[in-house]
């Protein structure tokens, strides 16, 4: 096996038996499986965070879908933070503000990091940009975040799903929130077993989230979802450093998202056909977008 | 294990929107451009499922397109993709089809130019991970995660044990063989995932061995 963990359980048993965090055991089994350097694998880990933080600067002054569908809520949140007005507070506003920058300009064909896909790349840089003002991370810690946002996005790729055409959108949005809040969790110097109560108790409350994206965009709903994601994202982190512990086990929740993702219908599985894809407004946005025929099976030719 | 590196997970760096529509798409035109070994001429694309069903809004089709140019999933020209394949003196078709497929990403791409033909079935299972699933009509199953090796050949007796043996000798390990035939006595395809990177000796050595009529190679 060149494998160290395929299980939460596993990820937290190795990091607590050797006194590590998680995303130490993350790199080490990157460099097992990869036989890539150590510094190699770090130093690109350290250029996503580069992507990210040019997505949230890119977003955070404004941009525009080409379908006009998204594009400038980050900016008004910003505005209304800035009003000193807030109810929810500061940082999780930030946290939303930032989330919604970066699926704005990935929706507007800019470029982005996927975390874990491209549908619900907001969350991990959103929450990670927001926390950062509080907890004045490090560099390396930054990048630390990642990797423990990987290492649980790493145990529901190969145990459930990411793909919200597999999965329905608990297995993006819902997965991205989970990880986030396991990363926050690692950051603020809670344990490797809260970081997993974090990611439960967050995934607990993502779940039968399905994937209906109106004309079949990554757009609506996504971009609002990824803003609730990371404000899940930070409070479940909250409730996890506070003490508070999932009754289900990580790896149980994660394959109840499994099995819930499996019995969904197609329709409410990125396929555009149920969920708000099928409300008028959203059917009568895929018209305005594709055009009336958009049903009428076409041909392209060059 | 269907996913093996942390930056499947975080990554890839790419032009939106969709992992899985656009930078899993990207791949698979890659891979098949690759396989291909060269700029095919043409190349006529059917997509299934959700592939099919908002390709347009997603950029499949200009991502598909884009990895048969050789795009990476981040080069700002998969925006470009057509203006540049027209360009490059590809000429292309995308055909949304109503037949399920196994996956709900699934892309069929044929291409070609007045050397051959290749066709090749690619799946996009999630955060720009891509498999191959069919190529040219044999069923197989190739991630991507390793440097791959494709020989085509008669199938005769003893042409996998040479092949392996000239693997061998090169100091490789194999990490996956698939073997397949269409036809007792026919067409057959080796698909061998190696550890190390190999280099054109090791290719000049398969290609020259008796029985072997073509080999391809997917760099990881």
């Amino acid at each position: 096996m060149d494998i160290l963990f395929s299980s939460v359980k596993e990820l937290v048993s190795l990091a607590e038996s050797q006194n590590k965090p998680i995303s130490e055991i993350m790199i080490e089994q990157e460099v097992l499986i990869t036989r890539r350097s150590r510094e190699e694998i770090i130093a690109q880990m350290d250029r996503n965070l580069t992507v990210m933080e040019q997505a949230v600067e890119q977003g955070l002054k404004g941009v525009k879908s080409t379908s006009g569908l998204t594009g400038g809520d980050a900016v008004l949140l910003q505005q209304y933070i800035a009003s000193g007005k807030s109810l929810s507070g500061d940082l999780i506003l930030d946290a939303v503000s930032k989330a919604v920058a970066t699926n704005e300009v990935n929706a507007a064909m800019g470029m982005i990091c996927a975390t874990p896909t491209a549908g619900a790349a907001g969350i991990v840089p959103g929450t990670l940009f927001a926390v950062k003002n509080k907890l004045n991370p490090t560099r390396e810690q930054m990048i630390n975040y990642l990797f423990t946002s990987g290492a649980f996005g790493f145990v529901v790729a190969n145990n459930a799903s990411i793909s919200g055409a597999a999965g329905g959108c608990q297995a993006e949005t819902g997965s991205a929130a989970s990880m986030a809040a396991a990363a926050i969790v690692e950051m603020a110097g809670g344990t490797p077993q809260q970081s997993a109560e974090a990611f439960s108790i967050v995934m607990k409350n993502m779940l039968g989230l399905v994937c209906d994206p109106v004309a079949g965009l990554v757009e609506v709903p996504c971009v609002k979802r990824n803003a609730m994601g990371a404000a899940k994202a930070l409070v479940g982190a909250d409730m996890a450093l506070a003490g508070v512990v999932s009754r289900i086990p990580t790896d149980e929740v994660i394959e109840a998202m499994h099995r819930i993702g499996q019995t969904m219908p197609s329709a409410l599985r990125e396929t555009a056909k149920g969920g708000l894809a099928a409300t008028p407004t959203g059917k009568a946005l895929e018209a305005e977008i594709f055009g009336k025929d958009k049903s009428i099976r076409d041909t392209v030719k060059s | 294990m269907k996913f093996r590196s942390v930056f499947e997970i975080i990554g890839p760096v790419m032009i939106g929107p969709s992992s899985s529509h656009t930078a899993g798409a990207a791949r698979i035109g890659r891979v098949a451009r690759d396989l291909f070994g060269r700029q095919p001429e043409w190349a006529r694309i059917h997509l299934y499922g959700s592939f099919a069903e908002t390709y347009k809004g997603h950029g499949t089709d200009v991502a598909i397109i884009g990895g048969l140019l050789d795009y990476d999933t981040h080069d700002e020209r998969i925006k470009t993709a057509f203006e540049d394949a027209a360009k490059a003196g590809m000429t292309f078709e995308f055909i949304p089809e109503e037949e399920e497929a196994e996956h709900p990403n699934t892309a069929r791409i044929v291409i070609g130019d007045d050397k051959g033909e290749m066709e090749l079935v690619g799946i996009s299972i999630g955060g720009g991970t891509m498999e191959v699933t069919e190529l040219n009509g044999f069923p197989l199953r190739l991630s991507g995660h390793y440097p791959a090796l494709l020989v085509v050949h008669d199938d005769r007796a003893g042409v996998i044990a040479s092949v392996s043996n000239v693997i061998a000798e090169q100091g490789m390990n194999i990490a996956h063989m698939e073997v397949g035939r269409k036809e007792k006595g026919k067409m057959a395809l080796m698909v061998i995932e190696v550890d190390q990177i190999f280099d054109e000796t090791l290719i000049n050595q398969l290609q020259s061995l008796p029985n072997v009529t073509q080999v391809s190679t997917l760099a990881n």
